[in-house]
């Protein structure tokens, strides 16, 4: 396993945590890249998502659409945007982005979409607007499901942020695309590695977060029964 | 349009192994998520520990997979083993979930009810069980294999051959056709075989039909299994808060 020390020994060296295009700023670089795409994808999408869900207006098409993002192959997309817009951040970020908005779009859809129709109509007999309905009732008891959808979309997107560094960007993906050209699998390695610690702590964060912002109401249901 | 005309054998030859690589994953998972799926559904013990571990294998990115088992199996970096063996990880990641969701969607009177006409176990598993777990069940297969599809052209950035290969080519060349045609081809195979698989569903769920639910899309297939049972618990419907990743793909999971 002369593999697995030179990766040990890759991760631990001082010089590759300090300085320019070190680790530490690679991992930062790659968080930047994650961040910017999460929040253009729940500012797109979350609204989307309540808007679709409360009406129930346009949920055929909400379904058929986000397959249809999923299906796409995000390197395909971030290789044709990069030939046809040249490099800089928008091609990757683009690319990240229709692969984080289908799962977010979905789980706040269907967060929503499934609210008892008993619980809005005791909401409204109390005499809430509809507005009230949505923000008071609905967007509360969604939460744990647009939440995971969040969530989901995170993992994808940190995962594959990776493929960034394809087109001459930074990230972690960046040890990935050089170490393969120098056929250095210690670096490969350890950069995968520290990416797959990167996702786990992030939904460590997401679920912490999800945790805090679950209304107490239905803190208690048996998430853990299921 | 110059390059396809040119191309088509390669075009093709990519497809085959892109399907291969992406298909045999779903069917080794779901050979392996069936028994575990039946172990957890039926223990009290064994579910939170199986589902969860699910869920933990998911968040390991692709690409770490693909470069890790190499050093784990001994294979090479480029062979596609190590794409076969890493799906099929993440297709048990997503189907333990939905299949033990699918068990214990099964109404346990109609287990009785199979007992008391003298069904062994077994028989009833076969004759009973399974049919019955096939719809929850189809909508985990489905997410899979959509996923499987766009996941495997990821290998082509360490060098694995797929339909990803067009995109890493058509960039270094600047052919943006050649990207297209490999966009367009990826998900026409995702769509096709969703389709696929739903026509499967239709045919293996035929006992559903009369009095069947009009429009029974994404949110439709979740609700359905837990609507079946009493809730008295005034979660307001919200079924699982699916707190673990599988879940949460389960959860969002539909048609293409």
């Amino acid at each position: 396993m002369n593999l697995l020390a030179g990766t040990w020994q890759w991760l631990v060296d001082p010089a590759n945590w300090s300085g320019a295009g070190a680790i530490p700023s690679r991992i930062l670089e790659h968080l930047a890249y994650s961040g910017i795409v999460m929040v253009v994808a729940v500012v797109v999408a979350v609204p989307l998502g309540l808007l679709v869900g409360h009406t129930g207006r346009g949920s055929g098409a909400v379904i058929g659409v986000s397959g249809a993002l999923r299906a796409l192959p995000t390197l395909g997309l971030l290789t044709l945007f990069s030939l046809l817009m040249g490099l800089g951040l928008v091609p990757p970020l683009l690319a990240l982005v229709i692969l984080a908005v289908p799962p977010i779009l979905t789980a706040t859809y269907a967060g929503v979409a499934e609210v008892s129709p008993q619980v809005k109509d005791a909401a409204k007999a109390q005499g809430m607007t509809p507005l009230q309905v949505l923000t008071r009732v609905e967007m509360p008891l969604a939460l744990p499901v647009a939440m995971g959808g969040i969530r989901n979309a995170a993992l994808q997107v940190i995962a594959t942020a990776t493929v960034a560094a394809y087109i001459n960007l930074g990230g972690l993906g960046r040890y990935l695309i050089d170490g393969l050209a120098v056929r250095d699998y210690s670096r490969m390695l350890g950069s995968v590695l520290l990416v797959a610690v990167l996702a786990l702590a992030i939904d460590a964060v997401l679920a912490a977060l999800q945790r805090a912002l679950t209304s107490p109401g239905i803190r208690a249901s048996p998430a853990g029964a299921h | 349009m110059t390059w396809l005309p040119d191309n088509v054998d390669l075009v093709l030859r990519l497809t085959g192994t892109h399907l291969f690589q992406s298909v045999l994953p779903v069917v080794l998972g779901l050979l392996i998520s069936i028994p575990l799926a039946r172990l957890a559904a039926g223990s009290r013990w064994v579910r939170p520990l199986m589902v969860n571990g699910a869920a933990l294998l998911y968040t390991i990115p692709s690409l770490t997979l693909f470069v890790v088992l190499p050093v784990v199996l001994g294979t090479r970096i480029t062979s596609i083993v190590n794409v076969i063996v890493a799906l099929t990880i993440y297709v048990v990641a997503i189907l333990v979930r939905s299949c033990t969701d699918a068990f214990r969607s099964v109404d346990r009177s109609v287990l009785q009810a199979a007992t008391a006409m003298g069904h062994t176990p077994w028989q009833r598993f076969w004759a009973v069980e399974l049919p019955l777990a096939v719809p929850v069940m189809l909508a985990g297969v489905r997410t899979a294999v959509v996923a499987n599809i766009s996941m495997v052209s990821v290998g082509a950035v360490i060098g694995i051959q797929s339909l990803g290969t067009l995109f890493t080519d058509g960039l270094r060349r600047g052919i943006a056709e050649e990207i297209l045609v490999g966009v367009v081809v990826t998900v026409v195979l995702a769509v096709g075989l969703d389709q696929i698989l739903r026509l499967t569903g239709l045919v293996l769920t035929r006992w559903q039909r009369p009095g069947g639910r009009a429009g029974g899309r994404a949110g439709g297939r979740r609700r359905d299994p837990r609507g079946g049972r009493s809730d008295s618990a005034g979660t307001a419907g919200t079924g699982p808060a699916p707190d673990t990743t599988a879940g949460r793909i389960a959860a969002t999971g539909g048609g293409a």
